[in-house]
């Protein structure tokens, strides 16, 4: 495994009179995103998202399996999500999942499955015989910063992008009907749940929506909330760094409540 | 579970308590003999054993060595027989990796790192019953277990969960009402003393406004546990006082 060239102190400093002065590295304000661009790709489900020098590519596929025994009328979601030497040097996928790849995949695992983003009844076939799988794999092309906002956004626009083959039942059996007899239906998406991550420098006071790369590396703690259009949070996650005041996460949260419809519009346009 | 049993008309939970009421807590400092500090807590049916090592020489000397501060290593082991039904959870488990990861990264704000550089601080956490609150248990205890082990801390670091259900906010859920369809579950790690929040974590949907609410009780309800910390942390000081005392008789 290569090892990470951490910025050098000169960076490091250089970041933080900046901030001091409310002025970010790359010429942002302190509460702007990068810029987003969504591409629906040629197939259905697979959608790739630039954040500025971040790009995620997210692919949604499906499957007829047995559903589990414990929730016979419900489809299953399953989430991958694999951090690669691809994006950045310092990762590496053989042995154990980092800790960034865990909080990254259980992050995003959070909010489409936990919110219930998905309806999972609706993908249900045969009760207890036979239901959807609902595959999302995420993969991470470039490591710009702010892996976890990119990756959602992609997560959630592969699945409203996504068509899956449409099924009649008739009594106890059940027809797949092919793409080219019958045209795909849309998954049922009850809400779209999106990520906005903060990062906090000094002991608290300053912050940024969106850190790029260096701030990421620089940053002594960071905040991700996930929250849908209708004003509901979906997640939350502030681990580890330095301990923050409630009233920074309050203004965080109205911050990314105003930010997420932007995201929506975007998302919208782009499908 | 429908939504009326688990709080029903007259503000009674599943298990008999009242919507702000936490369940009952016991906690043992100095359990285990081999380890720097240890502690034993259950809060409710959930019972945590903590085992802290340290600080120690790293176990990869060069690679993980940090110059100016100590490194924090969690493990995180379920036990099989922990839940109602046998099961045994592999190492790999990315829930298990997740929870090792907050506990560690919330320990990295509250631990006094500078004071023991070039060296490690291994925290071993295992969950001998669940049911409910798993990193609310394995925070407390393994603050207690810290403070056993004599780690310079800035605070104590002490966790509760909060959920909402029909519009009242409840402290502390079960595992029904952890597992419960749309119970948003809320935990939060607070340093007491200035009320800053260490760690901050929420599964479901919760509407906006209604967040507040669940996080002052959450708060609040970390404040009692400072207090059942702090005495067990005294109890075990007064124990050592009284051995010392005879012993030198």
């Amino acid at each position: 495994m290569v090892a990470e060239i951490e910025p050098s102190n000169i960076e490091k400093s250089f970041l933080l009179e900046s901030l001091q002065k409310g002025i970010r590295v790359d010429g942002r304000g302190i509460y702007d995103y990068r810029t987003l661009k969504i591409i629906c790709g040629p197939e259905v489900g697979l959608v790739e998202v630039q954040l500025g020098q971040t790009r995620v590519l997210a692919r949604v596929s499906c499957e007829v399996t047995r559903p589990f025994p414990d929730r016979p009328t419900e489809g299953i979601v399953q989430f991958n999500a694999e951090l690669s030497s691809l994006c950045a040097p310092g990762f590496d996928s053989t042995g154990k999942p980092s800790a960034q790849e865990v909080a990254i995949t259980r992050m995003l695992e959070r909010v489409i499955r936990q919110s219930r983003a998905v309806d999972t009844e609706a993908l249900c076939i045969l009760a207890g015989e036979k239901v959807w799988t609902v595959r999302i794999d995420v993969h991470f092309l470039d490591h710009g910063g702010n892996l976890v906002d990119a990756a959602s956004i992609a997560a959630i626009a592969a699945l409203r992008h996504f068509r899956r083959p449409d099924v009649t039942v008739d009594g106890e059996e059940a027809i797949i009907h092919d793409v080219r007899e019958r045209n795909p239906v849309p998954l049922s998406i009850h809400h779209t749940p999106i990520c906005v991550s903060f990062g906090f420098f000094g002991d608290g006071g300053m912050v940024v929506l969106d850190p790029n790369l260096l701030e990421e590396q620089t940053q002594a703690s960071s905040f991700t909330i996930t929250l849908n259009s209708h004003q509901e949070i979906c997640a939350m996650n502030k681990a580890g760094g330095i301990p923050l005041d409630s009233k920074q996460i309050h203004r965080c949260i109205q911050i990314a409540l105003a930010k997420v419809d932007e995201i929506n519009e975007k998302i919208k346009e782009a499908l | 579970m429908s939504r009326q049993e688990l709080l029903s008309p007259e503000g009674l939970r599943i298990d008999g308590r009242r919507a702000n009421e936490l369940r009952r807590i016991a906690c043992k400092a100095s359990v285990l003999n081999t380890a720097d500090g240890s502690a034993y807590y259950e809060q409710g049916n959930t019972k945590v054993l903590v085992a802290v090592f340290g600080p120690r020489e790293p176990r990869q000397r060069t690679a993980l060595q940090q110059h100016d501060q100590a490194i924090i290593n969690v493990e995180f082991n379920v036990a099989p027989f922990s839940t109602s039904e046998r099961r045994k959870r592999s190492k790999g488990d990315k829930r298990l990796l997740e929870i090792s990861s907050f506990v560690r990264q919330t320990f990295e704000g509250a631990v006094q790192r500078g004071v023991y550089p070039r060296s490690q601080i291994d925290i071993y956490v295992h969950l001998l019953q669940h049911d409910g609150g798993m990193l609310e248990a394995c925070v407390n205890a393994a603050t207690l277990a810290l403070v056993d082990a004599g780690i310079s801390m800035d605070d104590y670091v002490c966790a509760c969960t909060a959920g909402l259900v029909d519009e009242q906010p409840l402290l502390d859920l079960n595992g029904q009402e952890e597992s419960a369809i749309n119970m948003p579950g809320l935990t939060v790690a607070v340093l007491p003393r200035n009320g800053s929040i260490a760690l901050l974590q929420m599964e479901s949907k919760i509407h906006a406004t209604k967040l507040d609410d669940v996080m002052q009780l959450a708060i609040e309800g970390c404040k009692h546990i400072h207090k059942k910390l702090d005495e067990a942390v005294l109890a075990a000081a007064n124990d050592l006082a009284v051995k010392l005392n005879n012993s030198v008789q």
